[in-house]
């Protein structure tokens, strides 16, 4: 659980985080999004006093972060960054045994805890422990910062645009990586990012800065489908903002129950966007719907889509 | 430069390309430097001027053959194409004719003074360390086109110092006037290279001491830089012997004020104020390349460190001090260098080390005494040079730069 309690910050009497409130629950996967300028990476290093805080309060596990000495509260939160930041003179293993090493870990726990989370970010312990920062790809690099930033097990990890510097490919599969992860070991995500569809893609809740200021708060959907201000409408796509839409609303929310249609059947947990493909490669206009367990649920059509 | 170039493939020996240009131009400056000036001077005594003689009557038949010979074999070098294992062949046979010379020197010398008067003194001449020069040249060229390792130029370096320990330990060059003069004062010589060597510790030392930690600070606090360096800079513009000069005053003033001083050895002349002037000269390099290689380190690895709770301490020894390394090195490579030679000077304000017998050869006019000051600083400020190229080539390939 991370409060943030009307917090601000401002450099030369510039407002760059201004009285934001924010409760983060324990376990959600928090997307701070907003253009650049907007404060989210501010807001992101207050939490772990990179930045000093002007006014306001932020509590981390109901524990006010100005109580404790700065280095302490950072051991206690991951943090990962857009550049990494590997430390380019000590090899992998090294790298991911900071913290634990910095908190006094004996020697044979930090040894298992490095072998243990380079198999959990699919990088061969035997393989990957010796070499040295350089010897790694972009893709490898940002995992191994992931890597660092678990470590000592933190309940709660920082990430600032994590994956903006790498290619979409690899991208796209270190962010499944981080949702599997997020959701095996239940930890409390903050997640700095300009980038909407990442956003949607991983996010629980999204919070939308706008000039240092909250603009929303809201689950992935209602951002999307009740945009607060005109400004979030834009942001989040205008027009475009209901194929997103269409992308996180599954067929079981448009289904027509226990009607029938020929062809192949849809899962009732695919995606509009999926079911829209369908129908488009299959040239139907109207597709029978099953669960999982293969039992017949009903019928979509095209015009359901687009309700 | 393939063959397939019809300028010079035209003459018909298509394959007698020049390849090694450098090497070429080594050879031609060793001939040019034996054939138009003195090999080695002959005076009929210590104090005045000795006369030249030339290559082929000093050095005799045989060791003008063998040399000549080791020259046409590496212009052979020279001319065919390049491979790796040539430039190495190249550098062991330059470094062979570098042996030569220095053992034709001492035979020349041998032989002219076995003819001479007892007082007679023969000096190495401008053609002897024309042909030397390009021979070392030589060898490094081969050593730096064969793409050596670190390890290898020290086993290289290491041969080449222990076979001259060798001939002048079994007298080679016992009939130069350079041998003459080490004879005669050869209980000050070992005095005076441990002092030198003692100035220079004892300057560089503490310069690293006050140096490091001002690098550090100035890389902390960019405010801090220019004063700083202003300040450094305008210490290393005043000239060595005027500063030398300048600490006289204070620093008897301080001897005469507290006697105490005095009797701990710190006065107007002396170690204390050559060691004070070596220092200030030291802490230029000494503190920029400190700043220069912790300012240099990736903002996102400190920020990393700052961001997983490092503390200001931790940060600095265990990231930003590492990754300085290579910049440090190259920093202490410098000012080893720069004081071994400035020590010399320190001389003049009574500090002993290898620049006396320097001044005194010049006040003599006895260029032998010069070079007995002068030719083992050269020796340690190269071999101070060379062992931390080695130390710092080691340290940056470790971090794959």
């Amino acid at each position: 659980m991370i409060e943030i309690d009307r917090v601000s910050k401002s450099y030369g009497g510039r407002h760059v985080v201004d009285e934001v409130s924010l409760a983060i629950p324990e376990g959600m996967f928090c997307v701070l999004l907003g253009p650049s300028g907007s404060g989210k990476s501010t807001l992101l290093r207050m939490i772990n006093r990179l930045v000093p805080l002007d006014g306001g309060t932020i509590r981390v596990g109901g524990e006010d972060v100005r109580r404790v000495p700065p280095e302490v509260l950072r051991r206690r939160i991951g943090y990962a960054i857009q550049s990494v930041g590997l430390f380019p003179h000590w090899r992998v293993g090294d790298n991911i045994a900071t913290v634990p090493r910095l908190l006094r870990w004996p020697r044979r726990r930090v040894s298992e805890r490095v072998t243990e989370l380079l198999e959990l970010l699919r990088l061969d312990p035997a393989d990957y422990r010796g070499k040295y920062p350089h010897q790694l790809s972009g893709g490898e690099q940002q995992r191994v910062g992931v890597a660092r930033a678990l470590a000592a097990d933190p309940d709660v990890l920082l990430m600032d645009e994590p994956f903006a510097a790498v290619d979409p490919v690899t991208r796209a599969a270190l962010q499944a990586e981080l949702l599997r992860i997020q959701q095996a070991t239940g930890k409390t995500i903050v997640f700095v990012t300009h980038d909407i569809e990442e956003a949607l893609r991983l996010a629980g809740g999204i919070a939308i800065l706008e000039h240092g200021r909250l603009a929303q708060w809201g689950t992935p959907l209602a951002i999307l489908e009740q945009p607060a201000s005109a400004f979030v409408g834009e942001f989040v796509g205008g027009a475009a903002s209901g194929l997103r839409v269409m992308a996180l609303r599954t067929v079981a929310d448009r289904l027509r129950p226990n009607e029938t249609a020929a062809g192949e059947p849809l899962l009732d947990e695919a995606s509009l966007r999926d079911a829209l493909a369908a129908m488009i490669a299959r040239h139907a206009d109207r597709l029978p719907v099953i669960d999982r367990a293969g039992r017949p649920l009903g019928a979509i059509t095209l015009a359901d889509l687009v309700r | 430069m393939t063959a397939a170039n019809p300028a010079t493939a035209g003459s018909g020996a298509g394959r007698l390309q020049l390849h090694n240009r450098v090497l070429a131009a080594l050879i031609a400056a060793g001939a040019a430097g034996a054939l138009a000036v003195g090999f080695v001077t002959l005076a009929p005594n210590r104090l005045v001027s000795g006369r030249p003689i030339g290559f082929v009557v000093a050095c005799g038949p045989h060791f003008a053959a063998g040399m000549t010979a080791l020259a046409l074999v590496l212009l052979a070098a020279a001319v065919v194409p390049p491979r790796p294992a040539l430039h190495r062949t190249a550098a062991i046979i330059a470094a062979a004719l570098f042996v030569l010379v220095l053992a034709t020197a001492g035979h020349a010398a041998a032989s002219l003074a076995g003819a001479a008067p007892a007082a007679a003194r023969i000096s190495l001449g401008a053609g002897f360390w024309v042909v030397l020069g390009a021979s070392a040249l030589a060898v490094i060229d081969g050593l730096q086109r064969a793409g050596t390792s670190p390890w290898e130029r020290l086993m290289f370096a290491a041969t080449l110092a222990a076979s001259v320990l060798l001939m002048t330990r079994s007298g080679v060059f016992d009939s130069l006037s350079l041998a003459h003069e080490y004879w005669a004062h050869r209980q000050e010589f070992a005095a005076a290279l441990v002092r030198h060597i003692v100035l220079v510790a004892a300057a560089v030392g503490p310069a690293l001491a006050i140096g490091l930690p001002l690098g550090v600070a100035a890389a902390h606090r960019p405010k801090l830089q220019t004063p700083l360096f202003a300040v450094l800079n305008l210490l290393q513009t005043i000239p060595s012997i005027a500063l030398f000069g300048l600490l006289i005053a204070p620093l008897s003033a301080l001897a005469a004020a507290w006697p105490i001083l005095g009797s701990v050895g710190i006065g107007g002349i002396g170690m204390a104020p050559a060691i004070i002037a070596l220092i200030l000269y030291a802490l230029l390099p000494i503190v920029r390349n400190a700043a220069a290689g912790i300012a240099g380190v990736d903002p996102a690895a400190t920020e990393a460190a700052r961001g997983m709770g490092m503390t200001a301490r931790q940060l600095l020894w265990r990231i930003e001090l590492p990754l300085a390394v290579p910049l440090l090195l190259a920093g202490l490579r410098i000012v080893l260098v720069q004081t071994i030679g400035l020590a010399v000077v320190a001389a003049l304000i009574g500090a002993g080390g290898l620049g006396t017998f320097v001044f005194a050869g010049l006040g003599q006019y006895a260029t032998g005494l010069v070079l007995l000051g002068a030719l083992p600083t050269i020796g340690l400020a190269l071999a101070a040079d060379f062992l931390l190229q080695t130390v710092a080539t080691l340290a940056t390939g470790r971090l794959g730069r």
